[in-house]
């Protein structure tokens, strides 16, 4: 099936995502019919056959996706939603920070900022569940934690600090950053669990 | 998990904690009510200093670091990243300013330069750096010698985006150039800028520098902050702009919005509208030698 990623671009990591996301798609055969490209405006989303939220600051993309309507277009979208760092601050029913108006998409409780500053930021070789290959090199930049998971989620992966990648239907959320760097394996299968 | 296993501090992390901040504000702010000013406005991040850029210009004297004091109170008060100033070359201060936690370091003009022959050795730090650049020449050595993000100086302080304008198109002017040039010119170039070769090719194999490079010197106004946009900046810094307006929340919102839509101009027309009076700009050919900053740190 034709592949039309949205890439939320309000703030933040949009042009790697949409880098990996084509990186993704040219080594799961898909051909020069799938499309990866900018969310600004709900007729954008219209468009999507799947969205990706990208990294950036969460404060700024949520007043950002208030400001341009897209907070209910996004929440009755009916793809899957590839969230990493702030974007999976986004996707949570619970933020325990006012400046933030979550979507309410995946049933979780999300710290921002788990690790501490950014001199706690850092990279490491992360086993991730059902994932093949060895291990996903991530990097963790200002992360957030799931410090509860509701029932219906399959955690893929785990620190001490809490959750930190998690699968929801068809939705997939990540504290790290897979797009930084050239392992699209995440991309991959988030691209299948949407049939893509 | 070990904690051996884990890295901090890398090249990755730096540029990718830059990386974030793209196609958003940094304001400068004085204190922590500003800071939850520039937060609830929708900044990514602010830059916390002793005083903005126009009020360093009206002092004179020596600007140097802010009170770590007030570093930890506007930490205190935002949850987004906080970045702070340090004097050209002043490796000390940046290592007080590191363990005071703030996230991102400016080696700035704006501040009296410590070091006239040397900045800082940006490498032997964990926090990234952004340092500012008035042509390619001067954003590659940035960048050989740690910067994790440029930006282009402008005139800090004077709220005429004129130096801000020259310095992007200088740089992406550069940049565009670079691409008609075969090995060996581009080696001969890379020697008349006093470039790292590598870092030239780097620039033309991908069009652009190899960090996120903002604007900053000079952005007064809503059409400003989209301008530099238009023209190819990845974000902007907003110094005394904000704070030294009629109406600074207006004026953080709106610029906010601007750089969101920099290409709307029915967007930037409707959040310019009634925003009351921007900061007193200041025409740049009147500076004295000795008051203009972007010379400073070649």
């Amino acid at each position: 099936m034709d592949a039309k990623i949205g890439v939320l671009a309000l703030q933040g990591n949009v042009s790697e995502h949409i880098d990996a996301f084509l990186l993704a798609l040219e080594r799961t055969g898909h051909d020069a019919t799938s499309e990866v490209f900018e969310v600004r405006s709900p007729a954008d989303l219209a468009d999507c056959t799947a969205l990706s939220i990208p990294g950036g600051e969460s404060t700024t993309i949520s007043r950002l996706i208030d400001k341009n309507d897209l907070h209910e277009p996004i929440r009755q979208f009916n793809g899957g939603i590839f969230a990493t760092c702030a974007g999976m601050v986004l996707m949570a029913t619970e933020v325990a920070d006012p400046r933030i108006h979550p979507l309410g998409l995946i049933d979780m409780t999300v710290d921002r900022n788990a690790f501490g500053r950014q001199c706690e930021s850092f990279e490491i070789d992360l086993p991730l569940n059902g994932l093949d290959g060895g291990p996903f090199h991530a990097v963790f930049i200002r992360a957030p934690v799931i410090s509860r998971a509701g029932p219906s989620l399959t955690v893929m992966a785990r620190l001490q600090k809490g959750i930190v990648a998690v699968e929801h239907g068809k939705h997939m959320a990540l504290s790290f950053h897979p797009e930084l760097g050239n392992d699209t394996r995440l991309h991959e299968r988030f691209l299948r669990a949407n049939s893509l | 998990m070990k904690l051996e296993e884990l890295r901090f501090g890398t090249e990755l992390l730096k540029r990718g904690f830059a990386s974030m901040q793209k196609g958003g504000v940094i304001m400068d702010v004085v204190n922590a009510d500003q800071a939850r000013i520039a937060e609830e406005a929708g900044a990514v991040a602010v830059m916390s200093l002793e005083r903005v850029p126009s009020d360093i210009r009206k002092m004179g004297g020596v600007a140097r670091m802010a009170d770590p004091e007030k570093v930890a109170e506007i930490i205190e008060a935002v949850s987004i990243p906080v970045m702070g100033k340090v004097r050209i070359g002043h490796f000390v201060e940046a290592q007080v300013l590191e363990v005071l936690g703030v996230d991102m370091i400016d080696e700035s003009e704006v501040l009296t330069p410590a070091d006239e022959q040397y900045h800082i050795d940006k490498k032997q730090f964990k926090v990234p750096f952004v340092c500012g650049a008035r042509n390619l020449g001067e954003a590659l050595r940035r960048i050989n010698e740690g910067a994790a993000m440029i930006r282009t100086k402008g005139e800090a302080g004077t709220g005429n985006v004129v130096e801000a304008v020259r310095h992007m198109r200088t740089i992406m002017g550069e940049i565009r150039m670079l691409r008609g040039l075969d090995q060996q010119e581009m080696a001969d170039y890379a020697r008349e800028i006093e470039a790292p070769a590598e870092l030239v090719v780097e620039c033309a194999e991908r069009g652009r520098l190899p960090v996120v490079n903002f604007s900053a010197g000079g952005i007064a106004t809503p059409s400003d902050a989209a301008m530099m946009m238009q023209l190819g900046a990845d974000g902007v810094f907003v110094g005394s702009g904000i704070f030294k307006s009629s109406s600074p929340e207006r004026m953080a919102k709106a610029i906010v919005e601007a750089v969101n839509h920099f290409d709307d101009p029915r967007v930037i027309a409707n959040v310019s509208t009634g925003l009351g009076d921007a900061m007193p700009g200041l025409d740049v050919h009147t500076l004295r030698d000795d008051e203009v900053l972007q010379t400073r740190g070649r």
